[in-house]
């Protein structure tokens, strides 16, 4: 196929450079999109060591680190919901191992020794996603991809009888006889511009980083109110703790949910609940120095869940975006999932949960 | 509650605060440092002072007269060693207290107008060799002069653009040192026409005549040889500095072939600017104007309502500017009109030396040729120690305009300073290197949401019970 990207910034300038790069197949409970996660997760594994070998070691590194996972419950009551969900993850092939508190801390030690169990997942894995964007770029743009950075769509282009041929942009016209929408957030916008309706949206998450330390948080490291917080109808502020170290040496402290449109300003009393939530997780934290604050936006969709195919009402219009924040994990298997339906393939895993047609998106919030 | 904060206690901050306090308004003067003053008025610390104070700062008077006023006002409050983190909704967040100290107490301020004057720090471009051992930014070579009477070597070199280096040289001299050169990189002519383009300018503002004739007679009374159309290019050595490359250059700052000499030194003192601290205005929603400073009006206000600016980070003007956009910034912000008489002379003068700070700011640009010294394995990044190299290749191979990525991709401006030092450099290098020759980001390396470090227990538990009512 002949390929077009069209970004209205530069490549990997919004929710890509913004997260923590989370491959998890955790925080998902059996379902369309653990199998896809598991799907993706695999997909990741082999697509790193193929991008290295074709990019070269002048090209940043993308970070890929399988590290595995630990998931920790607080309380007793917490511990028993988190098992069930191992457990029923187990089910569906989910390497979920279940942690009594001494191997919890055996295997992560400065988790805190008040919690209750844990939950290891091997499978867990990390990318720096900025880089892993470009190194994807960079590959597209070696098999003959265009790409069109500062160019911002306007609208349309259609054919006498009104069928989609193109788009029109800020930099001339694009023909095409697909046209793929994966603007993250802004995609709603994007597919408003073209004649299709998608009801995807922003919601704001801020992340601390802290100075370079010794290493010792040596997993990804969450409580279980992430999970929840993923699965969450909620628009009310949420947060809940994601901590991980990263291959310069800083610490990622995340993470916070929130429906407050595009509003990028930083809000100390979010950041105050993170720091709070870290260093009950990890109480070494306390005296971690943060050096800096950043925020983004992921896409969510109402039923939580990504929007993969084509629209129904506008022939030639397609989407791939409302991964909220598993988007850099969901990546590889979504590209995959959309290129089958593209030259009308069968498609490795089902992908009826995702096409946007789909009752649970046409809900009425 | 605080009716005026003020953000900064240098020779803009203190005069805000005064005339704030002038209109009867409460004021809190907030200053990171452990005394007031500021970088211009850097001074020894009161239990050990020096007799000659007054001789080495311009202006001592003036400082002692304001610092005094409000010290003994007990409707001001001064605040030293406070360290503003952050500003959201309006509040001003502060951790006050050593900065690497325990027990800090957090205090966080919601007044009804906030003064800026956070100032500017003198910037260093990058050079191969400028990460050994004697190198200092002007600015900090100065602050070890002035603050603690240390020398940094026995035979400096001095360089870069403006007429900062002149009190530099001069506070080296009576620290000690020898100062081999001065080298300025603007060729005299190119000053000369700036300088004399509208010699009736320079009328309005004797005050400046003055200072830069009393650093003119200490350099000719110690001899120290002052050079134009000269840049240090090279920092040779290897435990620390031994001696610099000074090259002729053009008026684009391009080495000239064959315009080298070495030079024996044991320090160098790079000044080629200065950076306005703008993360606090930019954190509070404050527009910056096209060369990167603060933008306010005739009111010193900034585009946000109650936020108002003053002194360098509006643009680099010295301390006379400074001290009359404070007087305006603080009456305004103590809600005091334009036309007030006691505004009259402050008006007048700001005018006058705002042209001719801009006429300075045209004379010591940055030339645009000024990486044609750098060679690839120049570190640009010293924290995260990124080379030029580093930053081309990660260009090149992404072919990215994007500033965010191509800094995590390298990792400059990452690292524990957060791109204070380096940030622009590193801008220019990556633009330079990138497809058409500029990126396209909104944001730049100027936008720190967290000012300055804070440990993570404080964040946690620095809960807002401290907000004034």
């Amino acid at each position: 196929m002949d390929v077009t990207i069209v970004d209205r910034g530069p490549a990997a300038g919004g929710t890509s450079a913004a997260g923590e790069g989370n491959l998890l197949v955790s925080d998902k409970g059996p379902g369309a999109e653990l199998e896809l996660a598991k799907y993706s997760l695999d997909l990741w594994r082999s697509l790193v060591g193929s991008l290295e070998d074709e990019l070269g070691s002048a090209f940043a590194p993308v970070e890929y680190d399988p590290k595995g996972g630990v998931v920790a419950a607080s309380s007793a009551s917490d511990a028993e919901a988190l098992f069930r969900f191992a457990e029923a993850q187990r089910g569906v092939g989910v390497d979920a191992r279940t942690l009594s508190v001494a191997e919890a801390l055996a295997l992560e030690p400065e988790l805190s020794p008040a919690i209750a169990a844990a939950v290891f997942y091997p499978h867990d894995a990390q990318v720096q996603p900025a880089v892993a964007s470009e190194a994807l770029l960079a590959s597209a743009r070696a098999a003959g991809t265009r790409v069109l950075t500062g160019t911002a769509i306007t609208g349309a282009l259609r054919d006498s009888g009104g069928r989609l041929i193109g788009v029109t942009t800020t930099n001339g016209s694009i023909s095409a006889d697909d046209v793929v929408v994966a603007a993250g957030p802004w995609s709603g916008d994007v597919a408003r511009l073209l004649g299709g309706v998608l009801h995807v949206g922003p919601r704001k998450g801020l992340l601390l980083v802290t100075t370079r330390m010794a290493h010792r948080v040596l997993h990804k490291v969450y409580d279980t109110s992430y999970v929840g917080a993923v699965q969450s109808d909620s628009s009310a502020l949420q947060t809940s703790s994601v901590i991980e170290s990263t291959a310069a040496g800083t610490v990622l402290i995340g993470s916070s949910r929130q429906d407050v449109g595009f509003d990028d300003r930083i809000d100390v009393a979010v950041l105050r609940a993170i720091a709070a939530n870290a260093i009950r997780l990890m109480p070494f934290l306390a005296d971690a120095m943060v050096m800096r604050a950043y925020g983004g936006f992921r896409p969510f969709s109402r039923d939580h869940l990504p929007i993969i195919g084509p629209d129904l009402d506008v022939p030639g219009l397609w989407y791939a975006t409302g991964h909220e924040g598993a988007g850099i994990g969901l990546a590889p298997a979504t590209a995959e999932l959309l290129t089958a339906l593209l030259l009308g393939e069968p498609t490795s895993i089902a992908v009826e949960a995702f096409l946007p047609g789909r009752a649970s998106l046409v809900g009425t919030a | 509650m605080t009716e005026v904060l003020v953000i900064g206690s240098g020779p803009a901050g203190l005069a805000a605060a005064c005339a704030a306090r002038a209109l009867g308004r409460r004021v809190v003067l907030l200053d990171a440092s452990d005394y007031v003053g500021g970088q211009y008025w850097r001074h020894l610390p009161p239990e050990r002072p020096a007799r000659r104070e007054a001789v080495l700062h311009h202006g001592w008077s003036r400082f002692q007269a304001m610092s005094q006023a409000l010290e003994r006002d007990p409707l001001c409050e001064i605040v030293t060693s406070a360290h503003v983190w952050a500003i959201d909704a309006g509040r001003v967040h502060v951790m006050v207290g050593e900065a690497d100290g325990a027990g800090r107490e957090a205090r966080t301020y919601a007044a009804a107008a906030v003064v800026f004057a956070t100032g500017a720090f003198d910037r260093a471009l990058p050079i191969p060799g400028w990460d050994l051992p004697g190198v200092f930014t002007a600015g900090g070579a100065q602050a070890l002069a002035k603050g603690e009477r240390v020398a940094v070597g026995q035979r400096v070199v001095v360089a870069g653009s403006g007429p900062f280096l002149l009190p530099v040289a001069s506070s080296l001299v009576q620290a000690g040192s020898t100062v081999v050169g001065v080298y300025e990189a603007s060729h005299l002519a190119h000053l000369a026409r700036q300088w004399t383009a509208r010699p009736w300018q320079l009328l309005a503002t004797p005050a400046k005549l003055l200072e830069l004739a009393h650093y003119a007679s200490v350099h000719v009374k110690n001899r120290i040889p002052y050079a134009t159309g000269r840049a240090v290019t090279a920092i040779h050595g290897g435990q620390r500095v031994e001696s610099v490359t000074i090259s002729a250059i053009d008026e684009t700052w391009r080495p000239i072939p064959g315009g080298d000499v070495v030079v024996a030194a044991d320090a160098v003192c790079l000044g080629h600017g200065f950076t306005p601290r703008v993360e606090l205005p930019i954190a509070a929603g404050c527009r910056l104007d096209a060369r990167r400073f603060v933008q306010v009006d005739e009111h010193q206000r900034t585009s946000v309502a109650a936020f108002y600016a003053a002194g360098e980070i509006t643009g680099i003007g010295g301390v006379d500017l400074s001290l009359s956009e404070g007087t305006i910034a603080g009456h305004m912000a103590a809600g005091g009109h334009l036309e007030d008489r006691a505004l009259r002379d402050a008006r007048a003068r700001r005018d006058a030396l705002r042209s001719f700070a801009e006429r300075l700011e045209r004379a010591h640009r940055i030339g645009e040729n000024w990486t044609d010294w750098l060679s690839d394995e120049t570190i640009v990044c010293r924290c995260e120690e990124v080379s030029v190299g580093r930053l081309r290749s990660v260009a090149e191979t992404s072919r990215s305009s994007g500033l965010r990525s191509l800094k995590l991709q390298s990792r400059a401006g990452l690292g524990a300073c957060q791109g204070r030092m380096c940030g622009r450099s590193v801008e220019t290098i990556l633009a330079a290197a990138a497809p058409g020759g500029h990126l396209i980001d909104e944001s730049t390396t100027d936008r720190r949401p967290i000012a300055t470090p804070i440990r993570l227990a404080e964040l946690a538990f620095g809960n807002d019970k401290s907000v004034e009512k």
